[in-house]
């Protein structure tokens, strides 16, 4: 997947790549320190003097929110640790496992392996971001998901939603072939795939009745 | 009516919250004024910590403390401890700091300099049995709690048969045991098969690695952990703390996997809580997926011999096996189960078993799903087939024949079990897969594609006996369920609730499960674990509701008159000869008439840790609660036959699983979608372990190279077969009320053989007997080249 959506427009914001020179342009090191967390000054947390927090507005879910970020701050990290959206996981910290994937101006991207500061103008969405917050209505992939049961400890089930979410969005008319394609950045470690690709397929069977 | 629960599919209470991100995990608590620990982690697999000097890190700002080894326990012998001075393996905890965040943290941890002694170390078992081999630890490479340490070798006149390919005659083996006649087993046999089998050690590598977080108000300890179990990691946490288990407030909704790695939790889990009594402030651990390579476990990796005799009519008729197992650092026992297992799979009648557990310099190995069954399984199952081959036997009629009936007893002891239907699975799974259509198609070739036909049994444990039930209908006339088991995905929490809202004729509406948070209450459970829950919690809670049904109608006859015995249940009320009553009335009637009814009156035999959460609920409704009295003898083991097709290109080694089909024992089915769930996830795990994950280590620096997702890689969406189909026997075991049984662990063992037996097919009958089957050592086999290491090498991927 990460192949993929490096290729075109995305390459230049995005890709693996761009995530590293980003990290080098702000003076961090490439090193395990990128996927670490620094705590927020709401919970009294004291600041480092050797990087600033800059205040950056975010789109996420919707809403603007304005946060302070440190340069090397990804994305998972503020969602989880400064706007308390913990429905982002992190299964692996560096884009191997796909559990942090969120929607980026609609997108699915590893939110571990983007910095938050390149998100500037952009919309951000999570999986708090789906369900109807008026209604309590469930997106197609949340009811397909309830209706075809799916998923087993669930870690994974986040970052599956929002690659499905984007996949339906992109083509209702996918087949399990395709959806097993779409859905090949992510890993589920209980292997609960056949239950993932009956979500996946009934979700794209709701995109076309709406 | 109301409407049936057993065998029938439906959405777990837990499921919109684990999809809407209102599910939490350990590490997405917060508390006010959270800090976060990191672990520095030994870069030798072996070393005495000489000194620290923690000057500079000190002056990292946002340092706030270090924990030593000198300030937790230091248990004696080969056990673990949460940090450690002579570290044992690469990645083993030295000690721990704590910051205002998680980058001064590390920032601290680098700049502490660390003054390491070396050791020897070893890597691989073998080596170690070697006469001048490397010892994992500084005393020797056995211990006993009476003798202390010593150091056991094998000679070179063993190591002469090793190198000749041969099965060694070591003296006083480690473990050993025999049944039957082993000498006369063989003098009956007409093919004599014998291997030398090397299984890989696998890292678990559960998707959520084990955070915690911690914080202590008021001498009371509030814990969030990542842990399969949830009363019993309670009762662990207590012990290692030497805290009363009733001060802790122990929290643990959704655990993301643990698949044997997380039973009882683990033993880092108590490292945030010492450290936030130690700096008075809430602190998070996040474990990075880097980190759980090292801490998170493994399954001990086998070097065997295998020999098996055969009479002439395909039976087995005795089976000589030796193990020597990577046990790590801290000890497994994968190996004894592997012989009782490849005892009763395979019925010989007579076997010797020989097992050399030998402690390695390699992360700490653990049950991993069908921990042994799914070594031994995955490894024997192409011995079957060399067998029939030679015998010129159908390879699922040979299964079928060896395949046990309730009547064979397992292991040295003869343990029998409670109920066997293995054969009946194999027949099962040979319908719904088509065998007899699908094993034509055995070695047809397709340009560079060879089909394979893949075919396994497997077995574990499946249940356990002698837990509680904690259950109250309230004044709302719903039925709340407490249960102390622990929610790592198998949605055991609500499954073993429904045979008890059932019996208490209960809609699925009108109950509400409370699990994961100590102060709701949880009853004594077993370690989620085994696949013991299905069956033990399915009994503890039918033990509950059949005490409820009881007070339920004594109440009902005391209120409206007759006998109880007349009243029935059903869809919320209590209805017979006076009359009917709802749920809601009768609840409020237990409360006015306390006593038992209520939960005033305990019964004398519930399991201790089962009062404390009865008494949170006293007085709020009608009480069921009652320990499991359902007795019964025998092993609890489920089945699980497998069949496979998979398409070798044998110019590249590569290979697509194109079929799988299960076919399980399991007594009652409960909850269909997730048994086949099970079924299919374990079988694609297993596929995994004999596959694509790999464990590798640089024997200079004895450093693993495969410590991450991608360089021990699990299967992803795209290696799951093609076409997936599963079923169940369905016949109830007769010695439990709910006639379930649990799945889980079978499935690994059914999913590895299924591809060591499909891989062996497709190049014509060929045993690799090693994993993982990577595609070069498919390519060097059929090419005939040398392997770029010796037969019997472990670590080397
Ligand atoms: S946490 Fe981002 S891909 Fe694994
Ligand atoms: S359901 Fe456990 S990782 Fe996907």
């Amino acid at each position: 997947m990460h192949d993929v959506e490096s290729v075109g427009v995305l390459e230049k914001k995005y890709s693996r790549r761009t995530f590293i020179k980003g990290v080098i342009a702000t003076g961090a090191t490439v090193s395990s320190a990128n996927y670490l967390f620094r705590g927020p000054n709401i919970l009294g947390a004291a600041t480092l003097q050797s990087t600033t927090e800059r205040l950056l507005t975010l789109t996420v879910n919707g809403q603007e929110r304005r946060v302070d970020v440190l340069p090397n701050e990804t994305l998972a990290m503020t969602l989880r640790y400064k706007l308390n959206l913990t429905g982002t996981k992190l299964g692996c910290d560096r884009a191997e496992c796909g559990a942090c994937t969120v929607l980026v101006d609609g997108v699915n991207q590893y939110s571990c392996s983007i910095l938050t500061h390149q998100l500037r103008g952009r919309s951000v969405t999570t999986i708090e971001g789906l369900e109807n917050a008026d209604t309590g209505e469930l997106s197609v992939v949340q009811q397909a998901v309830m209706d075809e049961g799916g998923f087993q400890c669930a870690f994974c089930a986040p970052g599956f939603v929002m690659s499905m979410t984007a996949m339906v969005a992109n083509n209702p008319n996918v087949t399990r072939e395709e959806a097993r394609v779409a859905l090949s950045g992510n890993l589920c470690r209980c292997a609960d795939y056949d239950k993932i690709l009956n979500c996946a397929m009934r979700a794209a069977e709701l995109a076309r009745s709406v | 009516m109301a409407e049936k629960l057993v065998g029938v599919n439906y959405a777990p209470p837990d499921l919109r919250a684990k999809i809407t991100g209102r599910a939490r995990y350990a590490e997405d608590f917060r508390a006010q004024g959270m800090v976060f620990m990191k672990l520095l982690l030994s870069p030798m697999p072996h070393c005495r910590v000489r000194g620290v000097d923690d000057s500079r890190a000190r002056r990292v700002p946002g340092f706030i403390d270090i924990m030593r080894a000198s300030e937790v326990n230091q248990p004696e012998g080969p056990t673990e401890a949460m940090l450690t001075d002579e570290p044992k393996y690469e990645g083993e905890p030295i000690l721990a700091v704590a910051a205002e965040s998680e980058e001064a943290c590390a920032a601290a941890i680098e700049a502490i300099e660390l003054d390491l002694e070396p050791l020897p170390f070893v890597l691989d078992p073998l080596q170690g049995l070697r006469p001048n081999g490397p010892n994992a630890y500084t005393e020797g490479n056995q211990f006993s709690g009476q003798d202390g340490w010593s150091t056991y070798k094998w000679t070179d006149a063993d190591f002469a048969e090793v190198d000749a390919g041969r099965m060694p005659n070591p003296a006083n083996p480690l473990v050993e045991w025999t049944k039957g006649d082993i000498e006369a087993g063989f003098a009956e046999a007409t093919v004599i098969i014998e291997e030398a089998i090397v299984h890989q050690s696998v890292t678990h590598h559960p998707m959520e690695p084990r955070s915690t977080m911690a914080y202590w108000e008021n001498g009371r300890l509030h814990a969030f952990v990542s842990t399969q179990s949830a009363q019993r990691t309670k009762m662990g946490m207590a012990g290692a703390l030497e805290v009363d288990p009733e001060e802790i407030t122990f929290v643990s909704e959704f655990t993301g996997g643990g698949f044997g790695s997380k039973i009882p939790g683990h033993t880092h889990m108590s490292l945030a809580p010492l450290m936030s009594r130690k700096i008075g402030r809430p602190v998070m651990h996040r474990v990075t997926r880097y980190e759980e390579n090292y801490i998170g476990r493994a399954r001990p990796g086998f070097q065997a011999w295998a020999k098996m005799g055969f009479r002439a009519d395909g039976k087995c008729t005795a089976i000589d096996l030796m193990i020597v197992q990577d046990s790590g650092p801290y000890g497994a026992g994968d190996h004894n189960t592997a012989s009782n297992i490849a005892d009763i799979t395979y019925t010989p009648g007579n076997m010797r078993y020989r097992g050399f557990p030998m402690y390695t310099n390699t992360p700490p190995k653990a049950a991993q799903r069908g921990p042994g069954g799914a070594q031994i399984n995955g490894m024997l199952e192409p011995l079957i087939d060399q067998a029939a081959r030679e015998l010129n036997m159908d390879r699922l009629a040979i299964r079928i024949l060896n395949a046990p009936t309730v009547e064979y007893g397992m292991g040295p002891r003869s343990q029998r079990m409670t109920s066997t239907r293995a054969k009946e699975a194999l027949r099962l799974g040979a319908e719904l897969f088509d065998y007899e259509n699908k094993i034509q198609l055995s070695g047809q070739r397709n340009g560079s594609k060879v089909t394979g036909i893949g075919l396994g049994l497997s077995t574990y444990t499946a249940g356990s006996r002698g837990y509680d039930g904690l259950m109250v209908i309230r004044p709302d006339g719903k039925l709340y369920v407490y249960q102390g088991i622990g929610n790592l995905g198998t949605h055991s929490i609500s499954d073993t609730a429904r045979p008890a809202a059932e019996l208490l004729g209960l809609n699925w509406d009108q109950v509400e499960i409370i699990w994961g948070d100590s102060s709701r209450g949880m009853p004594n459970s077993s370690v989620q674990a085994g696949s013991q829950t299905t069956h033990a919690h399915s009994r503890a809670n039918y033990a509950a509701a059949q005490d409820a049904l009881r007070k339920i109608r004594a109440i009902a006859a005391r209120q409206l008159g007759g006998n109880a015995n007349q009243y029935r249940v059903d869809n919320g009320r209590v209805l017979g000869p006076g009359g009917s009553m709802t749920f809601a009335q009768v609840a409020q009637r237990a409360i006015a008439l306390g006593g038992e009814y209520d939960g005033h009156t305990l019964p004398g035999d519930l399991n201790a840790a089962t009062v404390p959460a009865a008494n949170m609920h006293v007085g709020t409704g009608l009480m069921g609660v009652a320990r499991d009295n359902f007795g019964g003898e025998g092993g609890i083991y489920s089945w699980l036959a497998v069949f496979g097709l998979i398409e070798l290109d044998v110019e590249t080694g590569q290979f697509e699983t194109k079929e799988l089909v299960c076919a399980t024992d399991v007594g009652t089915v409960v909850h269909p979608r997730s048994l086949g769930a099970q079924c299919y996830g374990g079988a694609i795990q297993g596929m995994g372990m004999a596959m694509s994950q790999r464990w590798v280590f640089d024997p200079q620096y004895g450093v693993p190279f495969a410590n991450r997702l991608y360089t021990a890689r699990p299967p992803s969406i795209m290696d799951a077969p093609r076409s997936m189909a599963w079923d169940a026997v369905g016949i109830p075991d007769p010695q439990t009320p709910t006639g379930a049984k649990g799945i889980g662990e079978p499935s690994v063992g059914a999913g590895s053989a299924v591809l060591t037996t499909a891989i062996a097919d497709a190049m014509g009958g060929r045993c690799l007997c090693r994993t993982p089957l990577t595609p070069d050592l498919i390519v060097a086999e059929l090419e005939g080249r040398p392997l770029p290491f010796g037969r019997l090498d472990q670590h080397v991927g």
